[in-house]
């Protein structure tokens, strides 16, 4: 290895967080703890109809009779789901009617972070939804898009102003049954991004949201929504960071995409929360369900990860390829350091015919972490001619840092091909008959 | 009883190879499997196992009174039906310790228990790895990626020791081993022997044999058992080789 590549290395392995620093903004926060009055509290502060608390209250419900999943390669320690403020937002003054009128602290924070919510962001071509803590502060270049028939906006402001939509869709990818942490998230999101690109449309920027965790002993539960129509396109970009802080905060996110007939949407992540000290101390813990539906015959989702914070994450961006003809992708690179847990992959769900997915994920673990890679490919009895590509490579740097491949694949017809390519070689019928055999 | 076939014929591409397989093992038992070259007997292991290159033309096959035709691959690992491969298959990139969670666990699953936790997990590795004298570095490399035959072999039978299958069908695990080798697996076998479970031994060696000490053995030929006996007739068969045998039919 030459000494440029070392010094990359050392620069990585003791690198520290850049983005650390926390704002000393008015908050307003949520009683500590979770149950039905925080959901209503919650609601209430969002002016939210009926619908919508319904829906909070029914996922509560549900979670209260679910438990953590212990399946992920993760030591998550016991966390204390009442110690937890679920709900909180930069003070507001008054109605926001245009950047000017943002806390100036506010947009100081997002321009340290590299994230401009001025007119030169907007030159560039991207259009930016900050989310601080739990509420979306500002969403720049609505008005141009808006031209367009895009409505891209944060999920309150959605939720009352397009509950049609909203009802359509959300919790149709990702119900609140799914798991432990998309039912918590559907009880308490307090904000998040919504999406839609009309009929026939090519969203001309790039739209992106920033998220950022800043008060302390607080939850970030934000929910994502994105609808392409018949033939529209979209590339979405999320970013997120937070505050250097000592005990461990809690990160669940949804994500849900519905692409329609001929749609296209390719989704990026970099993911670059806390990730705790050298010695594991603080961090974000990351548990995440990301999910996309292409629902219509042509119809493609593409998520690109890039990985490198919080402590513990948990995050599978997954694929249901419904429509016959549809594409899933799905490209990862997980960087883990010092005692960063990672679990994540992705799942591809085959179900129309002549479907086709990639999948590519790079794990690279150094100090004492752990990154595995879990995959599941599942192609149904009615996906002919799918096809499915994978490929996992992992780095270990040093000798106390682990990685590990989980890749799961259940084919129910034969005219399917998969590959699993670990390091060059594509699984044989002999390779799956030895591994079912165990 | 644990396994009954009664007239398995089985072909592959159109080409019949098992043509009448008639065999039954009991609980507490070991059976010995021996024949010349190509005459079937990974068939009819892999055919056991359900692998669906090979298609069921006759007959039936019960495990436990279960009818394993209506089972999946899995189904039937689960249901306690293990293969040691002759040919033991590399899985680049899949580490044996993940590769064995992942497969105990869905087997406790089956059975209706809880997942073992990880420590517990690792604690059973290292003590299944000493029955069967395997070096620690082993397990933390890909399953069977550039393991030496004989390596292959013992990863064959540490798989069985961490498993605990009800019926073990081991094909041509003692090939290609050293005395040491050869002595391990034996005791591996002999250790993991208890009154509720079977072992269905394919051997070229009557060697074997004076390890394992066989209550049946079986001639397969020309996909069919045409001689059965007890440990003796392996010894006559390493003594005449199988010409008579095959003059016989
Ligand atoms: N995948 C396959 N395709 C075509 N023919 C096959 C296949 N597998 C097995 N055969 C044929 O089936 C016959 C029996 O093979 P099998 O492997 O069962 O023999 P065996 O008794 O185990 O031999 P050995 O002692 O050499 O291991 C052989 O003629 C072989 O060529
Ligand atoms: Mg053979």
């Amino acid at each position: 290895m030459g000494s440029d590549n070392n010094q990359f290395l050392d620069a990585y392995t003791t690198g520290e967080y850049k983005y650390g620093f926390y704002t000393d903004i008015e908050t307003e926060y949520a009683p500590k703890g979770l149950n039905e009055d925080t959901i209503r509290y919650i609601s209430a502060k969002k002016n939210e109809p009926e619908f919508m608390l319904e829906f909070r209250l029914k996922a509560y419900r549900h979670w209260l009779k679910m438990k953590m999943p212990t399946w992920p390669h993760l030591t998550i320690p016991p966390i204390d789901y009442q110690d937890i403020i679920y709900y909180a937002a930069p003070k507001k003054k008054k109605e926001l009617k245009n950047l000017e009128e943002v806390d100036p602290e506010l947009l100081d924070t997002f321009n340290k972070l590299g994230i401009s919510l001025e007119e030169q962001k907007k030159l560039a071509g991207v259009a930016v939804d900050a989310v601080m803590d739990s509420v979306s502060v500002k969403t720049t270049f609505s008005e141009t898009l808006a031209k367009h028939g895009i409505i891209f906006c944060s999920f309150s402001e959605a939720v009352l102003h397009h509950p049609d939509l909203v009802k359509q869709y959300m919790g149709s990818v990702v119900p609140f049954t799914d798991n432990f942490f998309a039912a918590l998230n559907s009880a308490v999101f307090s904000d998040g991004s919504f999406c839609y690109i009309p009929r026939g449309v090519r969203c001309p920027v790039e739209l992106s949201t920033y998220f950022r965790i800043n008060a302390a002993n607080t939850g970030q539960f934000e929910r994502t929504l994105i609808v392409a129509d018949e033939g529209a396109y979209v590339s979405y970009m999320e970013g997120c960071t937070a505050p250097q802080r000592d005990e461990n905060q809690l990160h669940a996110a949804v994500v849900e995409i519905i692409a329609l007939k001929d749609a296209e949407v390719k989704y990026s992540t970099v993911q670059n929360w806390y990730p705790g000290d050298k010695n594991g101390k603080g961090g974000i813990y990351n548990f995440v369900t990301k999910r996309g539906i292409c629902k219509g015959s042509n119809a493609k989702i593409s998520w690109t990860q890039v990985e490198t914070g919080s402590a513990i994450t948990w995050k599978y961006p997954s694929c249901i390829l419904l429509g016959d003809h549809s594409v899933g992708e799905f490209y990862s690179v997980a960087v883990t350091n010092n005692y960063q847990q990672a679990d994540t992959g992705t799942k591809m769900l085959h179900l129309g015919r002549n479907t086709k997915s990639t999948i590519i994920s790079k794990g690279i673990s150094a100090g004492r972490s752990n990154n595995s890679y879990r995959g599941l490919v599942r192609i149904s009895k009615n996906a002919l001619h799918a096809r499915n590509y994978s490929q996992c490579d992992s780095l270990l740097l040093g000798d106390k840092c682990g990685a590990h491949t989980f890749p799961y694949i259940r084919t129910e017809n034969k005219s399917s091909i998969v590959e699993h390519e670990a390091t060059t070689s594509k699984i044989s019928e002999d390779q799956l008959f030895y591994c079912q055999q165990r | 009883m644990l396994l009954k076939i009664t007239n398995l014929h089985a072909s592959i591409h159109g080409k019949e190879i098992l043509r009448g397989i008639n065999l039954e093992v009991n609980e507490g038992e070991i059976h010995a499997i021996m024949g010349p070259n190509g005459t079937g007997k990974s068939t009819l292991a892999s055919v056991i196992a359900g692998r669906d290159v090979f298609e069921v033309t006759e007959g039936e096959i019960l495990f436990r009174g279960k009818n394993l035709m209506e089972l999946s691959v899995e189904e039937r690992a689960r249901e306690g039906i293990f293969l040691g491969f002759q040919y033991p298959v590399e899985i680049p990139g899949v580490s044996i310790t993940n590769f064995m969670r992942t497969a105990v666990n869905e087997i406790r699953k089956y059975r209706g228990i809880d997942p073992l936790p990880a420590g517990e997990f690792l604690k059973m590795m290292e003590e299944r790895k000493k029955l069967v004298e395997i070096t620690s570095n082993l397990t933390n490399r890909s399953v069977n990626e550039g393991f030496s035959g004989g390596e292959k072999k013992r990863n064959e039978i540490f798989q069985m020791a961490m498993l605990e299958p009800t019926l073990a069908i081991l094909d041509e695990t003692d090939s290609g081993l050293d005395i040491d080798a050869l002595r391990v697996v034996a005791n591996g076998v002999n250790k993991l022997r208890t009154p509720e479970n079977a072992f269905v031994v394919i051997t070229h060696y009557q060697r074997l044999l004076d390890y394992i000490i066989p209550d049946f053995v079986h001639v397969l030929y020309e996909g069919r058992i045409v001689k059965s006996g007890g440990k003796e007739l392996a010894i006559e068969l390493e003594e005449k080789g199988y010409d008579w045998i095959k003059k016989e039919n």
